[in-house]
């Protein structure tokens, strides 16, 4: 029986990397991958506590937010191939548009 | 104790491969070891008695979104993001930034784990699949409907954003 605070602590580390991902890194595509380890560790709470409060919400819930980690990456995935054929460029910081 | 060394395993082969995620030049690299960190993280959830998440996962995350991903790596010339800089200006902010608040939530969570958590306990029944479908289309019935609508807004703005003409 592995206590539940280990798997709070896994999903901690594994959130923290993927925040470290997305305000480190400069490649757009890396960027959306870095989010999806965010919503795997959010995952992994969620079926934590449902196997500590042996309620299968929290199943219920992960695989709505699978749903949106699929919803997201078609779209972000778009956006990146629309904008590589305007631009050519995948680095996050040429994407300014709207500085000046 | 058999099921803490599986976790460990589990846990270690996710954090290992995330870090990797993050840290590797090439995006190739990075989506392999994003497969490796999602199989691990499956893992986990089969050992929480999530079978129907743990397969999803598999299925949809691991063989769906990754194809995707690699997809659209292939799409997109990389070459010439690959010889820049990988990192941006303020990534020692950032990376400060974001280890600290790493260590709130590290700190939020050692203060809890004292705290005995009690509940309203249900029941893991073997059948994880037919309960989880149960509880679906019995208890969240409008955000299935949402999350289909979702999908279907998803698939109409993929397809134009991906157009040739806009």
């Amino acid at each position: 029986m592995v206590p539940t605070s280990h798997y709070l602590f896994l999903s901690l580390a594994l959130f923290t990397i993927g925040v470290i991902g997305v305000v480190t890194r400069r490649n757009v595509i890396i960027i959306l991958m870095s989010i999806e380890l965010i919503l795997n560790a959010v995952n992994i709470n969620l079926v934590a506590f449902a196997h500590l409060w042996k309620q299968v919400s929290g199943q219920v819930f992960a695989i709505f937010i699978i749903t949106d980690a699929a919803a997201e990456a078609a779209v972000g995935l778009g956006i990146i191939i629309a904008f590589f054929r305007n631009r050519e460029t995948v680095l996050a910081d040429e994407m300014d548009l709207l500085k000046w | 104790m058999l099921d803490l060394i599986f976790f460990y395993l589990f846990a270690a082969l996710a954090v290992v491969s995330a870090v990797l995620v993050v840290t590797r030049r090439n995006a190739v690299h990075s989506a392999i070891f994003l497969i490796t960190a999602l199989l691990a993280t499956a893992g986990i959830f089969l050992q929480l008695q999530a079978e129907f998440v743990f397969i999803v996962q598999i299925i949809l995350y691991v063989g769906g979104i990754m194809v995707l991903f690699v997809f659209v790596i292939m799409l997109v010339n990389l070459d010439v993001a690959l010889r820049q800089l990988q990192f941006n200006r303020g990534w020692l902010v950032g990376l400060v930034l974001a280890v600290a608040l790493g260590a709130q939530l590290a700190y939020a969570l050692f203060l809890g784990r004292t705290v005995q958590l009690t509940g309203a306990a249900g029941e893991l029944k073997a059948e994880n699949t037919e309960q989880v479908g149960q509880v679906l289309f019995q208890n969240y019935v409008l955000p299935f409907e949402i999350a289909s609508i979702l999908l279907l807004v998803a698939m109409i703005g993929a397809v134009v954003m991906a157009k040739k003409r806009l």
